[in-house]
């Protein structure tokens, strides 16, 4: 476990987490989600953990991010905060 | 106070979890749209999934599956030499949950959507003490 790559994915996964609550686009957050997703998943294979990233890979990346798109698009994409 | 700093710049994974989670939290309390908690909910989840992953990590180990395969000469297995596996195995069931309960979250969302018309927690509030 390098601590720059460590470090660099940390600041990113921090990155995506505040976008994805500060953008005014319900859909844009959920993509941002995706992406947040995928970096922890970067993450935990990283940190030696295969397992929990390949089902983070699957499951939060791939459901969750299918999930909140049906959801928005079923409901509205607008948002005031 | 002098020693206190190498304390925290050598536990920096410890402060981003903690700074992650807090975020989820904030959002959880107060952003107004119902999607937008939601999405703080799973921040939540992951931060603090993210923090027992990372108890398993020891240095000069590899991932936990045994190099012995098929034929191989049966050898002593050192846990030392191996991460431990345990937290992984704990927090594949918690990411299994955390999907579950997103699912459940966004129906009630779609539900609350299609009887009051907004996602906004003050405009449902308004239309709920209108009644």
């Amino acid at each position: 476990m390098f601590w720059q790559i460590d470090l660099a994915i940390l600041t990113l996964v921090v990155v995506t987490a505040v976008a994805s609550l500060m953008v005014k686009d319900l859909l844009g957050a959920a993509i941002l989600f995706g992406a947040y997703s995928f970096l922890m998943c970067l993450l935990w294979s990283i940190m030696g953990a295969v397992d929990v990233a390949f089902t983070e890979a699957s499951v939060g990346a791939g459901v969750s991010s299918v999930f909140f798109v049906a959801a928005v698009f079923r409901t509205s994409r607008r948002t005031k905060d | 106070m002098a020693e206190l700093i190498p304390t925290i710049i050598a536990k920096y994974n410890y402060w981003i979890y903690i700074t992650l989670m807090m975020i989820g939290l904030y959002a959880m309390i107060a952003k107004n749209n119902l999607v937008k908690k939601i999405v703080g909910m799973n921040i939540f989840q992951t931060a603090i999934i993210l923090y027992y992953v990372s108890i398993g990590v020891k240095k000069g180990a590899t991932i936990p599956i045994s190099t012995g395969g098929h034929g191989a000469v049966h050898e002593a297995v050192h846990a030392a030499d191996y991460l431990n596996p345990l937290p992984h195995v704990l927090m594949l069931t918690a990411i299994v949950v955390g999907v579950a309960t997103l699912g459940v979250a966004l129906a009630l969302c779609l539900r609350i959507y299609s009887r009051y018309n907004t996602l906004e927690e003050d405009e449902i509030l308004a239309q709920i003490r209108k009644k």
